[in-house]
Formats: structure tokens, C-alpha cells, sequence
């Protein structure tokens, strides 16, 4: 009994961490759909190319660990800021087929110049030793990167949810996602609002991938193997809400755990089985709102 | 979409003499290129299946991310059929690859097409990973992920035994493929046809005219997966092995791909697409595969950006641009 | 005569709103019947109600002597209810002639023909054309739809509800967007509408709604506020209190 006991904990613990970290990685996801109505399946690649940029700052410019994380988050907002102005913004109107080629393109560009860049293998992750111990709390032992993880995306979803909730770029981005066309003639100006948001967005999923490098394996198939998690957790929570996908991308990350510890042979269908539960009863999420 | 085979109450339905070309050019290849009719064979499959799904994307508007559940509950049939059942003939196989994937195909389109939009997206790419799942974990059956060997094929008609060079595997699948272009463009051109267009058009329209929206949908999203199912059942039969990239999500992706590279909704687009792509991978890929994934990419890309209709969009504006130069 | 639509106490609420309060409506055979009513009066939600689009919380709906209050929108049509609607809801890529012939080949009940061809199926083809034809769009017929004037759309928006024979047709502002002059034509399209066929128009050009309309009824915030030919709608004065009142706001 106390084995099961052991076992829950460690499981919940661990599925946290995963899940906060899909979190990081996915919203960013929900509210361009939620905003621009964008299908973007490439935005695993800016996950990618977070962790990349990491372990790239790490290796070959030997900057800390916390500033090469930083870094991750600013180059991967400043290069997918240029994209949005480039590519992204001409097919905002366009239709889903086209949105899903496009991005579809995307990744395989990435994918490809993350071979010629990295090779196909998957790259380790230099953890400082402070992170890489384990930690102790009321009497039990916790992984000490895993505590950091979840700490560490505990004050960026806090951060998130204080700049939506409490400041005035955060009541535009609602008022946007509401009512787009309200927004424009009470003279939001949403084209600035889009590349902001997005470059945010794309961000946060930078830093995702790089904090999360350690679960979520950086190698050049990453946009392609975990586009179906970062779908589920949007679609499953709602696009254009925070809270939505926040609550799927714990309940992905502790289900996957426990899947994997308790029903190997079941490997992913438990997921996806819900998944399609949850979209059948409502289509737009558990947190999305019907129309 | 203004194209040659968007059909209607209109459209001049007659076969024209252009449509002529991918069958000479097939048969051509035939006696001409006989070290390559393995890979021609192949080709013909994935027309098949880009035909298939031509259907629902080009003329039915779904979009899905999901299409290969359909051919590889296909290829799996016949290849389980014969190396666990020991039903060997060719077209018993193709026929109950047919009739299974037609059948998953009114179950998950009876699910996924209550929804639209991104939920359907969504659905269909969390369906596709169920069935890559089941077929990864029912080892016993589909041999997982080593992949299902042990396959014999029996004589097609018991006359015509499947041959190293790949001679009776591209005939076959040749005559398949033709069996299944006749049907579907004669589905493109009937009024069947012309009420899929009125869906993709305008969905709340068709409602208001009192068209049973849902049931047209299904019906063809599940003709689309039989053909499908019929394509995966040729890529067993020709190859005698299947591997758990026949229901990858990379393959839905790959199609999509090359659909859209020939031309979406216009029935040989589904020729030219998988033709060129699978030609210039032939060649380019397998000496530098990291710049083929980019030359496609970026390809995808520009076709999107700047280039709609594909390949025989192109071919099209070439063709009335001449045609204006002359008449000036 | 006999009655071709009839609604008795019919009643819609969105929570608090009532939007529909207690309806008692009649349209005859081969009306020429106008609903008209300020911004927000419920002309639309009342319409929504009839097609099926919307179900009230109570109260009955007739179509032709049959109720069809459970009956859904499908159901509805196939009983000869048509519709138009205020925004284009054309098939734009098509051409006008497989806009209408959709619609009449639903109606004929061809529509499941999978290997037939479709051009071949002369009748769908026939009436489809003359029905373009009856209504000036003979040129037409093969134009795609996106690339006609406006006003020639808005034809084609009522020829595919022609296309399904009704008995009963709703026009939800037919003539909205369309200038002066082409709303003439509009109107002369009305006028040569069959004589048997009921209408009921929803319209804000009042010009347009005093010339077609036999009969008008009025509608303010979900309620019925006054029945009658235009001369006794025009003299009442409390139609004239509803939209003054409002052009104060």
C-alpha cells in the first residue's frame, strides 16, 4: 500500500512538471487560434528551436544556465515576430487548408535545418549541479529540477495570468479575442496586438521547449512527434482561454504519466480516446465558449 | 475553384482528349522504363490514395489530418489476411481492405463530422493516432513495430503471378487505379457531386434547401476511406511487408503535401502531385535527405503564399496565357 | 382563404429576454404580407422560429393546416416552407445555374445520384434555366455568381428558394444593400412572383414595403403592436410613436 502511496506521489509530481511545462509550450497556441483564428501546426518548432538555442548559448557560449533560458525566450519572440510580419500575417484570412500547408511547410524546413544543424540525434541537456540533485521536503525526496520546473512555470503562468487579467495590454487582448471587429473600431490597434501577442506566444513556447528539454526530447522530429500533445491541450482546454488549456495540460501530463507507469500496453490511446470524448461533448473545449 | 473537373448541372461532363495523357504516359512508361516499375507501381498506389483524398479535401472541404487510419487499416487487412488467415488472393484482399476501411470510415466520420473546424482537425488527427496506437500495441496481430512480414500473394486471377521486376505489380495497380478514377470522376460530375460542391460552398445554404447535409458528408467521407483502404491493400500486396508508417500522421501530412502540390479539387492533381513528388524523391532524396525535407518546405510555402492550385494551376495560366498571346 | 402559415401564442426567451411574447400571426395563400419593426423589435428571431432555426419555449406552429412546431428545419422545407436571407448566402464559386439547380434537384429528390451525370438530368437542368429566365437572369446562368452585380446576386438569393417550390416563402430583406434603382427590379421580380404562393417580407426600405404589401403587420420589442393594410399602418399612430421614438434615440 504504502508501494501505491509512493507511486501516486512520484506520479502526480512528475506529471506536473510535464504538464506545467506543455502548458508553457501551448498556450501561447490557444490564444493565436483563440485571436487570429490561425491553425498553427509549426508552433511545436518554436518549442524546438527554444531548446536548441539553449543548449546551443550553453555549449558553445558557455552562458549560465538561467541566462541561456532567457535568451532562448528572446530570440525565439524576435525570430517568430519576423515571420508573423513576413508570412504569418498574409494568411490570417485565409482558409484552414491553406493555414495547415503553410505550417506543415514550416516544419519540414525546420526539421530539416535542425538535421543540417544538429544532426538527427537527440541533444543532452548540461543541467547545472544545483538542479541536478534531489531535494528534500516534508521527509520525501523530490528531483530537484523537477521542483524547479514546476516553481519556475508557476511564476511565468502567474506573470501570464497578472499581464492578461490586471494590465491594459492584457483588457485589448480580450477585448480582441471577444470581439475582433469591436476591438478595431474602439481603435485597439489589433494589427500591433497580433505580432506582439504572437512573438509572446512564440516566446513562451521557446522557453518551454528549452525548460522542458530534459522531458520533452530536443531532436529535429519534435514538431512532428508532439504536435497531436500540443493540439490536445488547446483544443481539449479551449482556444483563446488561459485557464483552459492550463487545466488540459495538467490533466495530459499526470495521464501520461500514470499510463506510462501503471498501462504501458496502452501507451497514448488513453489520451486520445479522451480527447475525442471530450471534443464530441464540446467541441470547443472545456473552457471555450459555444456559439 | 473555376477549374476543368469542378462539375455541376453546367459543366460539360465528356471526357476531354487531355485526359488521355496519364494513362499513355503510364502505359508508356511501361515499355519504356522497365527498371523502374517498382517505384511505378508505387506511384499508381499513392495516386490512388491522394485521389481518395482529393474527395473530401478538394471537393467536400474537410480537411483532415487523419487520412492515413483509412489506408493503413487497408494495408493491414490484406496483410493480415494473409500472413494470419492465409488468404492469399489479391482481390478477396483488396475488396475486404475496402469494405473495412469504408467501415471505419462511417464510424469516425459519423463521430468527427458532427464537428467543423478545428475540432474536426483535431478529431481526425486524435483518431489517426489511435488507430497508429492500436496497430503499435496489437503486436500480435500487426506484428507492431518490426512490422507485419510473412506475406505471400497468390496469382492475380490465378494467372498472373506478382514478379521481381514489378511487371504484373503495376499492371494491377494500374487497372485499379483506372477502376477507381472512372468512379470518381463520375461521382465529381453527378449531382451527388455537384451537392458535395454546394456543401463546401455553403454548408448553411445547403441546409436551407433541405439537403441532408450530414449523411452526403458521411457518404462520401466514407467512399473516400474505402478508396483509401484500397490503396493501402495495393502498397501490402506490392511490397508483401507492412511497416507502422502506413498510419503515421507523417504520411496524412505527406499527402496533403503532395495534393496540394499537384492541385487540390481537380481530380489530377491527384496525378501530378504524387507523380513529380515521388519521381524527384526517387532521385533527390536518398542522397541528401535534410535538403529535400527543405526544398519541400519551402516549396509548400510558396505554393501557399504565392502559387494556388499547384502544379496544374500553373499549367493552367501557362496554357490560357499562351492562348492569350495568340488571339492578340 | 385558406391559411398558408399561422403561429398561435408563440413564445421565445433568451433567459430574462423575451423575444417572441405570445405571437398570434396568420399569413393566407398567396399573401402579399410585410413584417415590419424597429431595430431589435424581433423581426428575425420571429422568422428563426418558423424555419426551425430557433425553438420556442411555447406555442404552436402551423404550416398548410399541419403543426410543425417539433418539427425540424429540414422537415419544415420539405413541407414547402422557403426562405431567403438578408446576407448573401449564395454558393459564390458556382455558377447561377447550379445555385438554383442544387436546390431543384434536392426538391426532385436526385440529389443521391452518385454516377449519373448531372448536366444530363434535363429536367433539373430545364427548370432551373427557366426559372433564371422568368426572373431576367437568362444571361446569366452561366456566370459564376461571385463575379454577378450585387443586385443580380440578390436575385439569384431568391431564385434558389424559388427552386424548392415552396408555399410559404420568407424574404428576409431582400432588397438590403441594393441601390434605388436596382430595388426596382427587385420589386418587379416580386410582383411576377405566382399568385398562390404566400409571401412574407421582412424589409426596411418602406418605399419598397408600401407598394408590395397588402398587408403589414407590425412588431415591436417581441410583441404584435398592430395588423393591417398599409393605409390603416400608416395612419396608426402608434407605429408612427414606435419609429419616431426610436430615431430620437
Amino acid at each position: 500500500m504504502d508501494d501505491f502511496l509512493v507511486s501516486l506521489v512520484s506520479i502526480a509530481f512528475h506529471g506536473a512538471a510535464y504538464g506545467m511545462v506543455l502548458y508553457v509550450i501551448s498556450v501561447g497556441l490557444s490564444v493565436t487560434m483563440g485571436l487570429m483564428g490561425f491553425a498553427n501546426l509549426a508552433h511545436g518548432v518554436f518549442a524546438m528551436a527554444g531548446g536548441y538555442v539553449m543548449i546551443s548559448a550553453m555549449s558553445s557560449l558557455g552562458l549560465p544556465y538561467p541566462v541561456a533560458l532567457l535568451v532562448a525566450f528572446i530570440a525565439i519572440a524576435v525570430v517568430s515576430l519576423v515571420l508573423e510580419m513576413l508570412l504569418y500575417s498574409r494568411l490570417y484570412g485565409a482558409g484552414e487548408l491553406d493555414q495547415v500547408l503553410f505550417t506543415i511547410g514550416l516544419i519540414f524546413i525546420s526539421v530539416a535545418l535542425a538535421r543540417l544543424a544538429y544532426g538527427t540525434l537527440q541533444q543532452p541537456v548540461m543541467l547545472p549541479d544545483y538542479l541536478r540533485g534531489q531535494f528534500s521536503m516534508l521527509g520525501r525526496d523530490f528531483p530537484a529540477f523537477r521542483v524547479f520546473l514546476i516553481a519556475v512555470s508557476a511564476v511565468i503562468v502567474a506573470g501570464l495570468w497578472f499581464g492578461v487579467e490586471r494590465t491594459s495590454w492584457g483588457a485589448m487582448l480580450r477585448a480582441a479575442v471577444d470581439n475582433r471587429g469591436m476591438a478595431q473600431s474602439v481603435g485597439i490597434n489589433t494589427r500591433r496586438l497580433f505580432m506582439v501577442t504572437f512573438a509572446a506566444g512564440s516566446g513562451l513556447a521557446g522557453l518551454g521547449g528549452a525548460l522542458g528539454a530534459e522531458i520533452i526530447a530536443i531532436q529535429p522530429i519534435y514538431p512532428f512527434a508532439n504536435l497531436a500533445y500540443f493540439l490536445i491541450v488547446v483544443s481539449v482546454g479551449g482556444m483563446g482561454t488561459l485557464r483552459g488549456p492550463f487545466v488540459a495540460a495538467l490533466l495530459i501530463g499526470i495521464t501520461d504519466t500514470a499510463c506510462k507507469y501503471w498501462l504501458p500496453e496502452f501507451g497514448a490511446f488513453l489520451i486520445y480516446a479522451t480527447t475525442v470524448g471530450i471534443l464530441l461533448w464540446r467541441p470547443a473545449g472545456l473552457f471555450g465558449r459555444t456559439n | 475553384m473555376g477549374n476543368l473537373h469542378a462539375g455541376g448541372y453546367s459543366a460539360n461532363a465528356a471526357l476531354r482528349w487531355q485526359e488521355s495523357l496519364p494513362w499513355l504516359v503510364a502505359i508508356a512508361a511501361f515499355f519504356l522504363l522497365p527498371e523502374f516499375l517498382n517505384l511505378g507501381a508505387r506511384i499508381l498506389i499513392f495516386i490512388l490514395f491522394a485521389l481518395s483524398l482529393d474527395l473530401i479535401v478538394g471537393y467536400a472541404g474537410i480537411v483532415t489530418l487523419g487520412h492515413a487510419a483509412f489506408f493503413g487499416l487497408g494495408a493491414y487487412t490484406a496483410g493480415i489476411l494473409s500472413a494470419r488467415a492465409g488468404i492469399n488472393d489479391p482481390l478477396i484482399q483488396l475488396v475486404a481492405s475496402g469494405v473495412t476501411a469504408g467501415l471505419l470510415g462511417v464510424v469516425t466520420g459519423a463521430i468527427i463530422l458532427r464537428t467543423r473546424g478545428l475540432a474536426l482537425m483535431m478529431l481526425t488527427l486524435a483518431i489517426g493516432s489511435i488507430c497508429l496506437e492500436v496497430a503499435n500495441k496489437a503486436s500480435s496481430l500487426t506484428g507492431g513495430a518490426d512490422g507485419l512480414a510473412g506475406i505471400t500473394i497468390a496469382p492475380v486471377l490465378g494467372q498472373f503471378r506478382f514478379d521481381l521486376y514489378g511487371k504484373t505489380s503495376y499492371l494491377y495497380c494500374l487497372a485499379i487505379l483506372f477502376v477507381c478514377w472512372w468512379f470518381v470522376r463520375r461521382l465529381v460530375y453527378s449531382p451527388f457531386g455537384a451537392s458535395l460542391a454546394g456543401i463546401r460552398e455553403n454548408n448553411l445554404r445547403m441546409h436551407a434547401i433541405g439537403a441532408p447535409v450530414y449523411l452526403r458528408m458521411l457518404a462520401v467521407y466514407a467512399i473516400s476511406a474505402a478508396l483509401a483502404g484500397f490503396a493501402g491493400a495495393l502498397l501490402t500486396q506490392t511490397s508483401q511487408f507492412v511497416g507502422l508508417n502506413v498510419v503515421s500522421f507523417e504520411l496524412s501530412g505527406e499527402m496533403l503535401v503532395m495534393l496540394i502540390l499537384g492541385g487540390v479539387g481537380r481530380i489530377y492533381g491527384a496525378f501530378a502531385g504524387p507523380a513529380v513528388y515521388m519521381i524527384a524523391q526517387d532521385q533527390l532524396a536518398k542522397q541528401f535527405p535534410e535538403y529535400w525535407y527543405l526544398g519541400i518546405g519551402s516549396l509548400l510555402v510558396i505554393v501557399v503564399l504565392f502559387a494556388k492550385g499547384g502544379v496544374l494551376g500553373l499549367v493552367d495560366r501557362m496554357v490560357s496565357r499562351i492562348g492569350k498571346g495568340r488571339r492578340s | 382563404m385558406t391559411i398558408a402559415l399561422e403561429t398561435r401564442n408563440l413564445r421565445k426567451q433568451f433567459g430574462a429576454l423575451t423575444v417572441a411574447d405570445g405571437i398570434d400571426f396568420r399569413l393566407e395563400r398567396g399573401a402579399r404580407h410585410a413584417l415590419i419593426g424597429p431595430n431589435g423589435a424581433g423581426k428575425t428571431t420571429f422568422i428563426n422560429l418558423l424555419t426551425g432555426g430557433l425553438r420556442s419555449n411555447s406555442g404552436g406552429i402551423f404550416l398548410n393546416g399541419e403543426e410543425v412546431t417539433r418539427l425540424s428545419q429540414r422537415a419544415r422545407i420539405r413541407r414547402g416552407l422557403g426562405r431567403t436571407f438578408q446576407i448573401n448566402t449564395l454558393f459564390r464559386s458556382l455558377t447561377a445555374l447550379d445555385n438554383v439547380a442544387l436546390a431543384v434537384a434536392e426538391r426532385r429528390g436526385v440529389a443521391w445520384n452518385l454516377i449519373g451525370r448531372a448536366n444530363r438530368h434535363a429536367d433539373v437542368v430545364s427548370e432551373s434555366r427557366d426559372l433564371l429566365t422568368s426572373l431576367g437572369l437568362a444571361q446569366d446562368a452561366d456566370t459564376r455568381v461571385s463575379d454577378l452585380a450585387y443586385g443580380k446576386q440578390r436575385l439569384v438569393e431568391i431564385a434558389i428558394a424559388l427552386g424548392m417550390k415552396p408555399s410559404v416563402l420568407l424574404l428576409d430583406e431582400p432588397a438590403a444593400g441594393v441601390p434605388t434603382m436596382e430595388s426596382r427590379r427587385i420589386l418587379e421580380v416580386l410582383d411576377s412572383l405566382p399568385q398562390d404562393l404566400a409571401i412574407l417580407i421582412i424589409e426596411h426600405d418602406m418605399d419598397l414595403v408600401f407598394r408590395f404589401a397588402r398587408q403589414i403587420t407590425v412588431l415591436s420589442r417581441g410583441a404584435l403592436l398592430a395588423e393591417g393594410t398599409p393605409d390603416e399602418i400608416s395612419a396608426d399612430h402608434r407605429v408612427r410613436e414606435v419609429y419616431l421614438g426610436e430615431r430620437d434615440v
